[in-house]
């Protein structure tokens, strides 16, 4: 198959055609080869590519399956996905990260790259056999509890410096169990007038202060998951500043939503980390931009209905993500007037795909690089709806409006999404 | 009234308020009367949906439900589907496929009432029988009456202008003090708040009227004309909010000294049940000065005028 992107906009503003041949970028230029379409006003991205999924196979297939986590992937303009540990049987194991990934690769909409939990069963008791899952046909190089810390400070220096063998990373879910126990949303003044168990910031800051410590200590990597506080931004500000190897990432919901959003008791607001206050979602937006937050990383969450449309306390924490993750990044990168097309590709794309280590994804649009690529229209605007290819509802932006489309994604070089049309492998 | 819900003592405007006060005296004949029956619910079948054990609430409602004449049906978390783990929605679903008319809920979770008032799965009328940590808007109407009959006489139309109340104790979890903090505020009275620093979250502190950490120092300068004692529940204990119930009821419980120390008109009220020797001991919960069993019995003169103005239709009373 043989193409060309006509007068696509990169992300450094220059208008250029992009051609693709068999996979690869084949010339970028004047020149045009094979069927031609026309991308003026499109934004040519490297495709995206997430470093926090949840795709719920195996085990929790009512919620989402790779396939259908890797459709709403590519709608959403990703090329690759990191699917979380935490399912059933959980991916402690080379057996059931080499089922996930093969499970992507059959479905080839997108990169599958599973994430291997640091412990056996998320217990956070043991070590997990993490260099056999390097070594595996899945080669992990990200480990994560994630949906719980590892909140045992030995064990944590020890999965930081074991790493080191293979230059892995643990991506960490900082937050303290003791200071969060039955906690239901953000500690503060909605939650002491709602009478909603708090989730206080401290208990997140706390664990990324000591784990940068641990990580100076043992000359590690560590992705901090999922930050949401104010305090948390300081922390990894410091740390860098001390240079250490501290990566972090933001979710698109903490970059939008606050804890006010619980006072209408919809766990359709319901994450964990909790959405914070208007503070907080500022101090993460500054620290975006600013480059102390590395990336966005969507913690796409699908849980079905029973366990959302219910009273708050019985609900499950989590929410959708993959669909509307750019448009976020856009509003808060792009139509704020603060930063650039550079900087959302960096946030989205580049930086993830380094940290993950994936040799074909977050490469410049440039001769010989893999053809994994994101057109977007940032002109128009839409409404959220629900009802998106997740197997799951909760989608907490129902009803807002935000900006910009993903009109088309090529993967390996093949359209996944073509003119905001998802294209079902043949 | 307009009012089809009555989930958070938010609901009510001071209008609306002094209206079902003013009722509630009304029912309090009633409950006088040789006959103690309204037709006001007759034909209306409201249902008790208890997921968490209250003798005194429900009783309080059941009473209040049957002197308007209505059908009442008890459902208790014990010996219903609901311990089988039956999802709220399914029970409520069937509760409403037999045409319940009302349902008064207690439940453990927060935001249960909301969620169930503003859900497709019953179009009848809610009552919040007490939600989680959250709020019980019947408490908040019994004391508000209870405050203005032992004050003014239950004046029709009168508000609580003026007068000064202290809730003291375990402010974080209680949703008596969540609710009458609101309701008490909506007339016009002025809540201080006394407890330790543990459970006194800074939110509510800033939206009374004071906030005192030293019971003794608040009656120093404080003027109540009431305070109110919360239960104190020994599960705090244990996860270390205070760390001994002496050295809670030596700080914070009410006793005889503190009692004089307030003067001699002060009023003793307590949302029951008491912890005797705790948070109130038996001088203060049994001095002419305790409102503990008007509270009981205006519980349900209060209930039945909320009962009246949501679902009632025959409105002789």
């Amino acid at each position: 198959m043989s193409f060309t992107l006509k007068s696509v906009t990169l992300s450094d503003g220059k208008v250029t055609n992009v051609s693709i041949e068999n996979g690869l970028i084949t010339a970028v230029g004047q020149q045009v080869a094979g069927e031609v379409i026309d991308c003026s006003g499109l934004i040519g991205l490297p495709g995206f590519v997430d470093l926090h999924t949840h795709l719920r196979q195996p085990g929790f297939e009512q919620s989402e399956t790779v396939e259908s986590g890797s459709m709403a992937a590519a709608l959403g303009g990703y090329t690759a996905v990191h699917p979380m540990a935490n399912t059933f049987p959980v991916a402690d194991n080379a057996g059931v990260v080499e089922q996930v990934q093969r499970l992507g690769e059959e479905v080839g909409l997108v990169e599958v790259q599973p994430i291997g939990a640091v412990t056996v069963g998320l217990e956070g008791e043991q070590l997990a056999e993490l260099g056999t899952m390097n070594k595996s046909k899945a080669r992990v190089r990200i480990f994560s509890d994630d949906g719980k810390c590892v909140s045992d400070p030995l064990l944590m220096r020890r999965a930081l410096t074991y790493v080191k063998t293979f230059d892995g990373v643990i991506a960490q879910h900082a937050q303290e169990p003791r200071l969060t126990q039955g906690a239901q949303m953000n500690e503060g003044a909605v939650s002491a007038e709602l009478g909603l168990a708090g989730w206080p910031a401290v208990a997140e800051e706390s664990i990324i202060a000591r784990d940068i410590m641990l990580a100076e200590l043992t000359g590690s990597r560590l992705h901090v998951c999922h930050v949401s506080t104010a305090g948390s931004v300081e922390q990894i500000r410091l740390g860098k500043a001390r240079g250490v190897k501290v990566t972090a990432e933001v979710t698109p919901h903490h970059l939008l939503l606050t804890d006010e959003l619980a006072r209408g008791y919809d766990p359709v607001f319901k994450v964990n980390p909790p959405l914070r206050t208007a503070q907080d979602v500022t101090a993460l937006r500054e620290a975006l931009i600013d480059g102390t937050i590395d990336i966005i990383g969507t913690d796409h969450a699908p849980h079905p209905e029973e366990l959302k449309k219910c009273e708050w306390s019985a609900a499950a924490f989590g929410m959708l993500g993959l669909e509307t993750a750019a448009s976020i990044a856009q509003l808060v990168l792009i139509d704020s007037g603060k930063s650039s097309w550079s900087r959302l590709a960096e946030v989205l794309s580049i930086a993830p795909a380094r940290i993950s280590g994936l040799e074909h994804q977050g490469q410049p649009v440039e001769i010989g690089q893999v053809a994994n690529l994101t057109l977007i229209n940032p002109l128009v605007s839409r409404t959220i709806v629900d009802g998106g290819v997740s197997k799951s509802n909760n989608q907490p932006y129902v009803g807002m409006q935000l900006p910009g489309q993903v009109v088309h994604t090529i993967f390996r070089g093949t359209f996944t999404v073509r003119d905001t049309v998802l294209a079902r492998k043949a | 009234m307009n009012l089809k819900h009555l989930i958070s003592a938010s609901d009510l405007s001071r209008d609306q308020a002094i209206e079902i006060l003013d009722t509630a005296k009304e029912m309090a004949g009633v409950s006088d009367r040789e006959v103690k029956k309204l037709p006001t619910l007759r034909g209306k079948t409201v249902v008790n949906l208890f997921y968490e054990d209250s003798t005194r609430t429900r009783v309080s409602f059941e009473v209040a439900e049957k002197r308007l004449s209505a059908d009442v049906v008890n459902v208790s978390a014990k010996g219903s589907s609901v311990s089988k783990g039956e999802s709220l929605k399914d029970t409520v679903q069937t509760l409403a496929a037999i045409s319940a008319d009302v349902i008064v809920m207690r439940h453990g979770s927060s935001g249960a009432a909301h969620t169930l008032a503003n859900s497709d799965w019953f179009s009848g009328s809610v009552i919040n029988a007490g939600d989680g940590t959250h709020e019980h808007p019947t408490q908040a109407l019994l004391d508000a009456y209870t405050l203005r009959d032992r004050l003014f006489a239950s004046a029709a139309g009168s508000d609580l202008a003026g007068v000064n109340v202290a809730i003291v104790g375990d402010i974080a979890h209680s949703r008596v003090a969540r609710s009458n903090l609101i309701l008490l505020k909506t007339l016009g009275a002025k809540v201080h708040l006394i407890a330790p620093a543990t459970l006194l979250p800074g939110a509510l502190a800033k939206s009374a009227e004071s906030s005192y950490f030293d019971f003794d120092e608040a009656i120093e300068d404080l003027n109540l004309d009431a305070v109110m004692m919360l239960r104190v529940q020994s599960e705090r204990m244990h996860a270390s909010f205070f760390p001994t119930e002496s050295e809670y009821s030596r700080l914070w419980g009410l006793n005889r000294e503190r009692l004089e120390r307030m003067g001699k008109d002060v009023l003793v009220m307590h949302p029951g049940p008491m912890n005797r020797g705790l948070e109130i001991d038996s001088y203060c919960a049994d001095s002419p000065n305790s409102t503990v069993l008007d509270q009981v019995r205006n519980g349900v003169s209060a209930r039945m005028a909320v009962l009246y103005h949501l679902a009632g239709t025959e409105r002789n009373i």
